[in-house]
């Protein structure tokens, strides 16, 4: 059965880790090619062409699909649907915006935040935050699926599959880029990152985010934040982890100040050791946490940065 | 301008959700319901439209269940004009599904031609994050999705969006869907008079075969179960301890 699979691409460059993780997923359904849509995609279609399990990638190169937008980038998609039986995605902010749109125009179901491939018609998917899970059997022609990456190991690398070059659709115009605002840095992504360092409400501060990027400056981590951080202004979006933000499973989570709502644990309660540092010996975090240690968080996690390494 | 706003009742977010012991689904009777956060923040912005002078009229729709009246009664407490309720289900249990919700809101549109609709961008019973991308596709509108930010100026919005990476800014023709995300706005509390004046403002029902609109799932659903729990741990006494449970577990 043929796959299609459509890259994350940022700026020319593929999202490796998500698409890695999608492929692994994808590759259980069938033969996958990759859809690399862009401004300018050689890039990133010769980075997607090495990830073991791809036949084939489909290369679209267009100033419209220079940012991802919805509209044209469905429209290419829909093009290209008669050849496929699955139309996938990794479950990112980019595809959760697209595929949906796609599934419509095709006049099938979506099925979001796949964490599991029973068969090529079955899939399971959290629902709820995460607090049940659904194994849900499609019955539409064509299957549009995201794959929700964090429980998902990347495909390897050291294929070598060709590269096609694709007829675009253009658009219609509906909508426009303006800008994006993203702050760059050398930090590990917080999806991939090997270790998530993350603060809450606890932290106070923007300015006291320092002591929790001083942590994971020091083990190489990735920062993540609550929601209640981010609305306070602490932390920047994309770093919030939970139902509604991204969800993680790293070895190491370290929770500093963070109460363990429903809605965060929903992003990080597959991280394989979950580390909580709260002053509150019955904040909910404690439930789920392999190592919980009641302190304060100014004094714990300066001085667990200064023990390690 | 006449803004429509979609809105679901859920699950209350501070409700613990429990799996029926036969794995058919969650249990949803005797359970506080709410109106999905995200719809709430989607009326909300609706509501300072109008304030603003830039909307005439605001119409929420529900489509589910007849208890929905309750989710549209909060709708129009905080300010909503009047309120459509589609009936499409009969036992609190069934969800509809994104495909059909977006299909009966095409045709809510179509009759009442709103210029935008304000959709939350997810519901946090099925976590689908599906419906707005659905509708606009089927109406052949621009969509902006996980809004943190809406600014109409004339033929155009200016949306800021919640991605990956931070935040994009983009401009899209009307009318338009939007869907909504946490930080866009904080929902105002309806007061106990407009509590008392929702229940007088217009609600009408109608079914879903009076917009001949199958609802019947593509998804069947086999099974609901649990997730699986992690096992408990332990309580460290110092910084000097954890850091060794985490040699010890080779994690640093
Ligand atoms: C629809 C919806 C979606 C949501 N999505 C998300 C989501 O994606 N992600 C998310 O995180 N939340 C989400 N939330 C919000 C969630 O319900 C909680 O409100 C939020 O997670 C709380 O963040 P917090 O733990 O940082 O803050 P709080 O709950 O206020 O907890 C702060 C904690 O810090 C501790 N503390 C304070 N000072 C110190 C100190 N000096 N030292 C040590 N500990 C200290 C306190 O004991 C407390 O436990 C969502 C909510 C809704 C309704």
């Amino acid at each position: 059965m043929a796959v299609l699979l459509v890259a994350e691409i940022n700026d020319g460059d593929l999202a490796m880790d998500a698409t890695a993780k999608a492929v692994s997923a994808a590759a259980q359904l069938g033969d996958v090619t990759v859809l690399c849509a862009g401004a300018d995609c050689s890039k990133a279609a010769a980075q997607a062409a090495t990830i073991s399990g791809v036949e084939k990638v489909l290369c679209a190169q267009d100033e419209v699909y220079g940012h991802q937008l919805a509209e044209p980038v469905a429209d290419l998609i829909v093009s290209l649907a008669g050849g496929f039986e699955h139309i996938t995605a990794p479950a990112t902010a980019g595809a959760k915006n697209i595929l949906p749109r796609v599934a419509a125009l095709l006049d099938v179901m979506v099925i979001s935040d796949a964490i599991a491939v029973v068969d090529s018609v079955t899939f399971e998917r959290p629902i709820y935050a995460g607090n049940a899970l659904q194994t849900v059997k499609s019955s539409d022609g064509k299957k549009v699926v995201t794959f929700r990456t964090s429980t998902f190991e990347a495909a390897e690398t050291g294929g070598a599959a060709p590269v096609e070059t694709i007829a675009t659709v253009g658009s219609n115009g509906l909508s426009t880029w303006i800008e994006d605002t993203v702050a760059a840095s050398d930090r590990p992504e917080l999806t991939s990152a090997k270790i998530v360092v993350s603060g809450g409400r606890g932290v106070g501060s923007e300015e006291n985010f320092e002591i929790i990027k001083a942590l994971a400056d020091k083990l190489n981590a990735g920062i993540g934040a609550s929601r209640a951080a981010v609305d306070s202004g602490y932390a920047p979006n994309d770093w919030q982890v939970g139902q509604t933000g991204k969800v993680v499973a790293p070895d190491l989570y370290i929770a500093c100040g963070i109460s363990g709502a429903i809605q965060h644990l929903a992003g990080m309660k597959d991280s394989k050791i979950i580390v909580a540092i709260n002053k509150d010996e019955e904040a909910p975090i404690f439930q789920v946490a392999d190592f919980g240690l009641v302190a304060d968080l100014f004094e714990a996690v300066p001085e667990l940065t200064a023990k390690l390494g | 301008m006449k803004v429509l706003v979609p809105v679901k009742r859920v699950i209350d977010y501070n409700v613990k959700v429990r799996v029926k012991p036969d794995g058919g689904g969650v249990d949803l009777a005797n359970v506080k319901m709410s109106i999905n956060p995200f719809d709430e923040i989607a009326v909300e912005e609706a509501i300072r439209l109008k304030e603003a002078g830039k909307a005439d009229e605001v119409i929420v729709v529900s489509i589910g269940v007849k208890q929905a009246q309750d989710t549209l009664r909060t709708a129009l407490a905080m300010g909503a004009d009047r309120a459509i309720l589609v009936a499409a289900a009969e036992d609190i249990h069934t969800d509809i599904e994104p495909l059909a919700v977006a299909k009966l809101l095409k045709a809510v549109v179509d009759e009442e031609a709103p210029e935008l609709v304000l959709c939350g961008k997810q519901a946090i019973d099925n976590d689908m994050n599906a419906t707005g991308q659905m509708l606009s596709a089927l109406l052949g509108w621009s969509q902006a999705t996980f809004a943190s930010g809406v600014d109409i100026d004339g033929d155009v919005a200016r949306v800021t969006r919640e991605v990956d990476g931070g935040l994009q800014t983009i401009s899209v023709r009307m009318p338009t869907v939007v869907t909504v995300d946490l930080r866009l706005n904080e929902p105002r509390y309806a007061s106990l008079p407009n509590i008392m004046k929702a229940k007088k403002k217009p609600l009408i029902e109608k079914t879903a075969a009076d917009y001949r609109v199958d609802v019947s799932p593509r998804l069947e659903i086999l099974a609901t179960s649990e997730p699986p729990v992690r096992s408990a741990g332990i309580v460290v006494g110092s910084v000097d301890e954890l850091v060794a449970k985490l040699k010890d577990a080779g994690a640093v």
